[in-house]
């Protein structure tokens, strides 16, 4: 088959999957094995975590914090990554579903990124000696959560959901300069936060008995982060039907009522 | 399990972890909750508050 009919058909796909009523049949039936995944894989992450991983031969048992704090720093990264791909799917498709995710979004990311930096910080303490230094990467999650914050904060600022969508997609897009900050910021600068050990160039240098628990614990956090945020979505389209149906019906008592002057 | 000096830290970390995934599975299920009781209200509204002509 040619490669254009196939990409076409795809694209055919998408657009089905992506309408609202849609949407609401496939993900209802999916989400309770999300969901039941989810719980299965951070029971397993878990038990790696507590009773597989050996004690640092730096960090001792302080160790096991990593098994919280990187999976939370993935899905903050994650989650704004998302976001700022559903922005473009705002402005330049001005596709409904497009904000849906991203509204659903934004709560999820700005929670693990709180995991991350609280968790971050309880390590820093032991090992550092300090629960907090203005160093590049801990600034730049600090600035990701605050444009978490931010983005909600625009949402309920703006009551019509269309003018709320345009104008936090321009903001989430604006904010995403922040993402490669975050990343090459133990790279760009001399900074007290260790560089990347798992996505480096040369591969991970963890090792396996650390390393698999860690990556066991990403994949729960992913799957869980999958599940809260398709049952997010399909909550928030429901509100934006409640709206609608009330601003009809207020438009229905409105005309009732107006009917018996004009007689 | 002996958690060494940093237990208060570690276990910190999880209980902090645990409450935030706690709070954010609470509210999918209390918001999802709520919108579906609005929309049986707006279900079952016009059966209910017909306006009446000539009242108010």
């Amino acid at each position: 088959m040619p490669a254009r009919y196939t990409r076409a058909m795809a694209m055919g796909l998408l657009t089905r999957l992506a309408q609202p009523g849609h949407f609401m049949r496939w993900s209802g039936a999916l989400l309770p094995w999300v969901a039941g995944l989810a719980i299965v894989l951070l029971a397993i992450g878990q038990y790696l975590t507590w009773f597989v991983v050996p004690p640092d031969y730096q960090q001792g048992e302080t160790v096991r914090i990593m098994y919280i704090h990187v999976p939370a720093a993935w899905m903050a990264v994650f989650f704004y990554g998302a976001m700022a791909v559903s922005a473009l799917g705002t402005l330049i498709w001005r596709h409904p579903l497009a904000d849906v995710a991203q509204r659903a979004a934004a709560p999820i990311g700005a929670a693990f990124t709180l995991i991350c930096l609280v968790t971050g910080s309880l390590w820093g303490k032991p090992m550092w000696g300090t629960y907090w230094v203005w160093d590049a990467r801990l600034t730049s999650m600090l600035v990701l959560f605050l444009i978490y914050c931010g983005l909600l904060a625009l949402w309920r600022t703006i009551e019509d959901p269309n003018r709320a969508a345009r104008a936090v997609a321009i903001l989430t897009l604006v904010g995403a300069v922040n993402l490669p900050i975050i990343k090459f910021s133990v790279n760009w600068w001399s900074t007290l936060h260790q560089p990347a050990s798992i996505l480096r160039m040369g591969g991970p240098t963890i090792y396996a008995s650390m390393l698999y628990p860690l990556l066991v614990m990403i994949a729960a956090a992913s799957v869980l982060g999958l599940a809260l945020h398709l049952q997010a979505m399909r909550t928030e389209i429901l509100r934006r039907r409640v709206r609608t149906l009330t601003i009809l019906e207020a438009e229905r008592l409105d005309a009732a009522l107006l009917a018996p002057q004009a007689a | 399990m002996d958690l060494g000096p940093h237990a208060a830290f570690i276990l910190g970390a999880y209980g902090f972890t645990t409450l935030v995934i706690l709070g954010l599975v609470a509210h999918a299920l209390i918001d999802r909750r709520a919108q579906d009781r609005a929309l049986a209200r707006l279900a079952e509204e016009p059966q209910t508050q017909q306006p009446s002509r000539g009242r108010r």
